[in-house]
């Protein structure tokens, strides 16, 4: 049980590490798409609200699941939607002019 | 076998949310990256619907049929000016399902009645705990940028010790709770002690911090989500809870340094909630300085006539809405040769990036959007810096005046050029609520009046020359 534990932990810290690799690179003017995106990313705890809001037994788990379900849901639409509404914007300068 | 198929699976979602943040390393790639990750989270969603032992249907139709709405028209109506508004109702939410899951586990385990695991047990009090005061956190904040609860740093007596005494007892709680799982009022008392401690810890905040908060609590939705994933043992909504949780403290501690105070300064500080004017002294009014303002015609010939100008944003910009204006003024000085170029300080707005979004709607293009250092070594060339609607962050007085609260913070030299225009509506002090020396400097002119008319005037000001 604790290996198992420990296995999970060991995962969470490499990817912390690898989060903030890939993330330093992110220019700042895409910082408000950045935390929009990784809103959505966050958005990943809709596996857990999908597993508990299916289960059978138990009724307030299954509410509460429900609720949990449509939280994740507005992150990851919200989330996703907004974010390329925003990128879609960011264009450069058109090359040829006059 | 279909344990291993489905690990694998969530591992591949993780893998493309990892691929999608790193096409935001550039303009041209984000949108494909956006769009990488969105395809991982429908994998996602789909592998745990199909293979996980989903019996009931109706929660689950219910809960995505509701959030996929609500979030879509979120995402289709919102104002690009209301986009911290926007993405600190998405930590909320995001802090808030994982605190959900987190404790419809622990019902589980309850009913099930064999106690609970320790390991699960310290999750499960972790995800309630962060994501509890995520949810109640961010709703604060938005009201705050909604204009919903006041801006301004809200400040009580002793206020840091009942805020210590809440972390400490609702953390007393907690632990309780991982010895005596089978007490719900104890577990009540942990949601309430976070959810309390969200809304304290974020009241004492003013507005102009708020790129800051806003960083941190998406940082903590992210590690929510990881939480939860110790809960229900899934390495994926670990692997993507880090990344989250990486990225909030990575853009968290970009805004720190660009205002040149600690984290514990920003959240403990109260900042702003006094006000200090040059000079110095209780009563120190600037008396002796002079403020020069300007018509709108002086101005349009200024810059119609530069060589290069700068135009330096804040969030008087946002709240003006007048993004749309400044780029056609933009335009038309370009066509008459003008070089144009916009300086964006790290916390100019309210979110961190708010300003290139602003501007990025306005069909500015990005390679015109220069960050500090960037722009700083070219204000001594340039002709005319105009400054609409920021004040802290080009106030000469952080580079000089050791007893001002701005003292040390990097600013944008914008007095350095040959001429500055500042486009403001009063001459009250920025959210520091320190008195701009850059009002009363000698190559200073004021423009008083809302942002979007000045610029029509302008606009028509430049057309007539």
């Amino acid at each position: 049980m604790i290996e198992e534990l420990v296995v999970l932990f060991v995962i969470f810290v490499l990817a912390i590490f690898v989060g903030f690799e890939v993330i330093t690179k992110v220019p700042p003017t895409l910082h408000t798409p950045l935390m929009s995106g990784s809103n959505a990313i966050s958005g990943i705890t809709i596996i857990g609200a999908l597993i508990v809001a299916g289960q059978g037994e138990v009724v307030v788990a299954r509410y509460l699941g429900m609720v949990a379900v449509a939280f994740a849901m507005i992150n990851v639409v919200g989330g996703f939607l907004v974010t390329d509404r925003m990128l879609k914007m960011f264009k450069r300068k058109p090359e040829v002019q006059k | 076998m279909t344990a291993a198929l489905i690990k694998l699976l969530y591992l591949l979602a993780a893998v493309m949310f990892i691929l999608g943040l790193k096409r935001l390393s550039s303009p041209a790639t984000a949108r494909s990256g956006n769009t990488m990750a969105s395809i991982g989270m429908l994998i996602a969603i789909v592998v745990t619907l199909v293979f996980q032992e989903i019996v009931g249907w109706r929660e689950i139709l219910i809960g995505m049929i509701v959030g996929s709405v609500v979030g879509g028209v979120f995402a289709r109506t919102v104002k690009m000016t209301g986009m911290p508004q926007m993405v600190a109702l998405l930590n909320g939410f995001g802090g808030g399902a994982s605190a959900l899951v987190a404790s419809a586990e622990y019902f589980r385990y309850l009913e099930a009645g064999q106690g609970i695991p320790i390991n699960f047990g310290v999750a499960i009090q972790l995800s309630v705990l962060i994501g509890t005061l995520t949810f109640t956190g961010s709703l604060i904040a938005f009201g705050k940028l909604q204009e919903l609860v006041t801006g301004k740093a809200v400040t009580y007596p002793l206020q840091k010790t009942l805020n210590a005494l809440l972390l400490i007892g609702t953390l007393g709680l907690a632990v309780w709770l991982m010895i005596d799982p089978s007490n719900p009022v104890a577990f009540a008392g942990v949601v309430i002690g976070a959810a309390l401690l969200g809304v304290t810890s974020v009241i004492p905040i003013g507005g102009a911090d708020m790129p800051v908060v806003i960083s941190l609590l998406n940082s903590y939705s992210g590690i929510a989500a990881a939480m939860t994933g110790f809960v229900i043992n899934n390495e994926g909504l670990i692997i993507s809870g880090a990344l989250v949780g990486a990225s909030g403290l990575i853009l968290t501690n970009i805004m720190c340094k660009a205002m040149n105070r600690s984290l514990a300064n920003v959240l403990f500080g109260a900042f702003g909630a006094t006000v200090q004017q040059i000079g110095g002294g209780p009563e120190g009014a600037p008396g002796d300085l002079t403020v020069r303002s300007l018509t709108h015609e002086d101005a349009a010939t200024m810059l119609a006539y530069a060589r290069q100008v700068v135009f330096t944003p804040g969030y008087g910009l946002a709240v003006a809405q007048a993004q749309h204006e400044v780029r056609e003024l933009a335009d038309m000085l370009q066509d008459r040769g003008v070089q144009v170029k916009y300086a964006i300080h790290p916390v100019a707005g309210r979110m961190p990036g708010h300003m290139n979004v602003l501007l990025a709607e306005a069909d500015v293009p990005y390679d015109q959007l220069l960050d500090m250092d960037q722009i700083n070594p070219e204000f001594p060339q340039t002709d005319v810096s105009v400054v609409i609607g920021a004040n802290d962050v080009v106030n000469p007085v952080a580079r000089h005046d050791k007893s001002s609260p701005l003292y040390g913070m990097p600013i944008l030299d914008v007095d350095k050029a040959a001429h500055c225009i500042v486009m403001k509506r009063s001459m009250r002090p920025g959210f520091a609520g320190v008195d701009n020396e850059l009002f009363y400097k000698e190559k200073t002119s004021m423009l008083f009046g809302d942002a979007k008319d000045s610029f029509k005037k302008l606009i028509q000001e430049v057309q007539q020359l």
